[in-house]
């Protein structure tokens, strides 16, 4: 064995061995992760904030846990691949659906860098433009991360201001007038959980010779207007919300459709249909040389594992729910934030922020003087609830899924009602 | 199994009217969207989905899962990938009754157990890299050197170095190397290899100017060589101010021998799903997580974990001296938890005899085999070697055939036409989890593929025979792109 190793110099040897614990047998690893998990609490969850509590249904660990398919590699050899290279066919065809686009890929990381890589992809396609603008309605963890790869990629990001907690849109026509804009990112429903209305933002911004890339909450797209509906050029944004589990921030997957036009430019892989030898149809990879395998620095991206088995949970979650069961969770989303929003504005501690915008199952309170939402949120956790996500000291965002039943509406308002000034 | 008739789409086998859930009935319910939201903001045109029932979701998936080849179904000798077994007890602890539902803004104080998880398997990384701090948010091995990249670029930054915007790559590195590179707004300078596949130092030192941000080395690098000189490499790059980073997907058979730290690496990140056993999910979910060594810490992405005064964790989301943020919290948590599994249930010692045991496979594959396979860069190699396909040319016989005729006999291919170096790349990495038994078994094949090359060469040529399916017209698939169902029935 000494051999295999001599051209390793001693002085880089391991000195001793590494100071970790001895091999722990099943039993012992049990034990230690149930008392870290101890360590946890289970909260009946009323927060979103781009992370929202579904249902999964049962059907989708039993079929994510097919080994064939979670122990597989990327499929670069369609022959002993159909299996996955069919569910991302699956899953590409059901996003396009739900977005409204023509082309979808096969997944990136997370909502985050899937905005990131619209960003990215914005500027290639605009060749010597390099400024992008994004609304400041816009999930600030999201606008962190493109403000990230903006610094490093030498991409001048710069903020729309919101108005009346939507999109300003006269200051975003000003700053599209200088000509020099590649791409504007704005949310749908926004980050504080309003629905904007887009109409004759699309027009202005290709007007302007830019792309707009609208970043959805996945669930959503089931009834409200799509991103191709609104004129986008881009969609993504994270699929957590059809029904992944929250498992304390991943994994989750970000998506990203687009038009045939600009398919070219997008990053990650991307599966086609074709024949084989039989003439049967066969899935393949396809587009490949917009990849990093191919291209090297010259690629649309550096994404090489993705979230692959995140793309066969969407399938297989929209497949069991179907265009009914989606909107149908939806309904009962909305329904509940109403009610709860409606209730809890009838105490005298919170009121809606911004009463006069629609929302669909999301919602911000603005506290009423001598009230925080930090102590909202310890009232709630005394209570086993978490009440929401602190957006500033006075403001509570707050979502609604067919998680909460009635009582559990009850006991939140029930608390706040409690609550001292 | 491929029966023809589970070989449909899921559209293709809807019917009106089915359903495979349903969400518990809700008075009042109906409507609540057309009620509260004005019309022009709903959808136009439905969307559609397919409306199939329970079983016949789940039957479709599990017939389509057939036609899948993974690490549970057999040998799998992916160079670069480290496609090993992933231990079955790792799946079982991946999440838990309480961890599927905690939100990542819930209070850190309800979230301890997590916190406290990810510091763990943090400082375990840190024992095994050599390193100070790691970062466990990147979800793969890209995002990892894409962050790692950032962090020096915020390193450089911070002395007022800005003028550094050159990375220098080898000619036989990893296609993401250069393109993660790019999207960090580097310049690539390609560094050329020398006949025994190692980086040529004088190349090297040519090349190393005051605007060279970093030098992205894996060692042992993708033909299974280990960079000897590593410590004068490093050497002359930390004298010309630039940063050495350590490209971990090689790190396996380094585990129990030498680590990263050690040899001079700065920045690097570790592939979860491949050395320490996360399963790959035909494509992910990966982590990336990225070591710096002390000095560097601070440069480290948003969120951090940190510990308070109280001995508490909490979660910094606003570092002002971070590279920024990277990720919507902190990784992939499920597969940080099987990591973790991993590295405990194998124990100090057991984490020392992967390396070694990884790199016995490999040599003992190679030795086997080379009276029959080119092998341009002599042995002994680390954990994996890279063969210019058949010693005989004579027989037409590529690379690609003896990939496609190596899945008849039940075995994944190798990397194949990577690293560029060689025309017929044939790229093995057995792993130290394959018994002898298998290794024999793949052995035999290959030289059976070698005899059949030069005795009946068209058999190999028209390789495969038993796949679920042979020869796609991939020309055709770029050609015209068919990439939905939609697509499919215009």
């Amino acid at each position: 064995m000494e051999d295999l190793y001599s051209d390793v110099q001693a002085g880089l040897r391991l000195k001793a061995p590494y100071a970790l614990p001895q091999a722990m047998s099943e039993l012992e690893l049990r034990d230690f992760f149930a008392r870290l998990d101890g360590e946890n609490r289970s909260l009946k969850c009323f927060a979103g904030a781009g992370v929202y509590h579904h249902c999964t249904p049962a059907a989708l660990d039993s079929l994510l846990a097919r080994s064939e398919f979670l122990t597989a590699y990327t499929p670069y050899q369609p022959e002993v691949s159909q299996g996955t290279l069919q569910y991302i066919f699956e899953y590409q065809s059901m996003m396009c659906e739900l977005t409204g686009l023509e082309v979808s890929n096969a997944s990136l990381y997370d909502g985050t860098t899937a905005t990131a890589e619209a960003m990215l992809m914005c500027v290639a396609a605009a060749r010597r433009k390099k400024r992008v603008l994004i609304s400041a309605t816009v999930n600030p963890a999201v606008a962190q991360v493109c403000a990230t790869y903006a610094r490093w990629h030498g991409i001048a990001l710069e903020t729309v201001p919101e108005k009346d907690g939507v999109t300003c849109r006269e200051s975003l026509r000003e700053m599209l007038g200088s000509g020099d804009v590649a791409g504007v990112i704005v949310a749908q429903p926004n980050y504080y959980g309003i629905v904007e209305d887009h109409e004759g933002l699309a027009d202005e911004v290709h007007a302007a010779k830019s792309l707009l890339a609208m970043n959805c909450v996945a669930s959503t797209l089931g009834v409200l207007r799509s991103p191709g509906e609104w004129g986008a050029d881009i969609a993504m944004g994270d699929a957590q919300s059809l029904g992944m589990p929250m498992n304390y921030g991943g994994p989750y997957l970000g998506y990203m459709c687009t038009t045939r036009t600009l398919m070219r430019k997008m990053p990650g892989r991307i599966v086609g249909a074709t024949t084989d030898g039989n003439g049967q149809r066969v899935f393949v990879l396809t587009l490949q040389a917009r990849e990093q395998h191919i291209r090297r620095d010259k690629a649309t991206s550096n994404i090489c594992s993705n979230q692959g088995l995140m793309s066969l949970h969407c399938a297989v979650y929209l497949s069991l729910l179907g265009t009914k069961g989606l909107t149908e969770i939806n309904e009962v989303g909305c329904h509940n934030a109403h009610i709860l929003a409606a209730k809890l504005s009838a105490t005298d501690k919170m009121a809606l922020a911004y009463p006069d915008r629609p929302f669909l199952n999301e919602f911000m309170m603005r506290m009423a003087d001598g009230y925080t939402a930090c102590s909202v949120i310890k009232a709630g956790l005394a209570e086993g609830i978490l009440a929401g996500v602190e957006i500033a000291p006075d403001l509570l965002l707050v979502a609604c899924t067919e998680m909460q039943t009635a009582a559990d509406i009850e006991r939140y308002v029930s608390f706040v009602n409690k609550l001292k000034q | 199994m491929n029966s023809k008739l589970y070989n449909r789409l899921i559209f293709e086998l809807s019917k009106d009217g089915r359903r495979g859930f349903m969400v518990s009935e809700c008075k009042g319910c109906n409507g609540a969207v057309e009620a509260n939201i004005p019309a022009s903001m709903l959808r136009k045109s439905t969307a559609t989905l397919p409306e199939v029932d329970e079983p016949t979701v789940v039957r479709h998936y599990t017939n389509m899962s057939t036609n899948n080849f993974g690490v549970d179904t057999g040998f799998y000798p992916l160079g670069s990938c480290t496609m090993k077994y992933n231990p079955k007890i790792n799946e079982l602890l991946a999440s838990s009754g309480i961890v599927r539902d905690m939100h990542p803004l819930q209070p850190a104080a309800t979230a301890q157990g997590a916190l406290r998880l990810y510091d763990i398997l943090q400082k375990a990384l840190c024992e095994i890299g050599g390193m100070a701090e790691f970062t466990l948010n990147p979800y793969a091995g890209a995002h990892g050197e894409l962050t790692g990249l950032m962090v020096i670029r915020a390193y450089h930054a911070e002395r007022g170095d800005a003028a550094r915007t050159k990375v220098i790559v080898p000619d036989s590195a990893h296609g993401t190397n250069p393109a993660s590179a790019a999207v960090a707004g580097l310049e690539v300078v390609e560094v050329r290899s020398l006949p025994d596949g190692t980086i040529d130092v004088d190349d090297l030192r040519s090349k190393l100017d005051e605007n060279v941000a970093v030098v992205m080395l894996t060692n042992p690098n993708t033909t299974g060589m280990f960079e000897r000189n590593i410590p004068a490499i490093a050497e002359v790059v930390h004298a010309a101010g630039a940063l050495l980073y350590y490209d971990g997907a090689n790190l396996n058979p380094m585990l129990g021998v030498a680590r990263p730290g050690d040899m001079g690496f700065d920045v690097m990140h570790i592939n979860l799903h491949k050395t320490f056993s996360t399963p790959h999910g035909g494509g992910g979910p990966g982590a990336g997580p990225v070591g710096v060594r002390a000095g560097l810490e601070k440069y480290l992405p948003n969120p951090r974990v940190v510990k308070s005064g109280t001995n508490d964790f909490q979660v910094v989301t606003d570092s002002d001296t971070a590279l920024g943020r990277i990720s919507l919290w902190l990784g992939n948590y499920t597969v940080l938890r099987r990591a973790l599994a991993y590295i405990l249930s194998m124990g100090s010692e057991g984490l020392s005899q992967i390396g070694p045991l990884a790199t016995l496979a490999a040599n003992y594959v190679m030795e086997s085999l080379k009276d029959l396979y080119e092998l341009p860069i002599p042995g002994p190699c680390k954990h994996e070697f890279v063969f210019d396909g058949l010693k005989d040319k004579s027989t037409g016989v590529t690379t690609l055939n003896i990939a496609k005729r190596l899945l008849d006999h039940g075995f994944h291919a190798p990397t194949i036409y990577f690293p560029l170096l060689f025309h017929e790349s044939l790229m093995i990495e057995p792993t130290e989890t394959e018994s002898r038994d298998t290794l024999d078994a793949f052995i035999d094949v290959m030289k059976a593929i070698a005899t059949e090359a030069s005795c009946a060469p068209e058999k190999v040529k028209q390789a495969p025979h038993s796949t679920p399916m042979a020869h796609p017209d991939e020309t055709e698939a770029a050609m015209h792109p068919i990439l939905t169902w939609k697509d499919l029935t215009s």
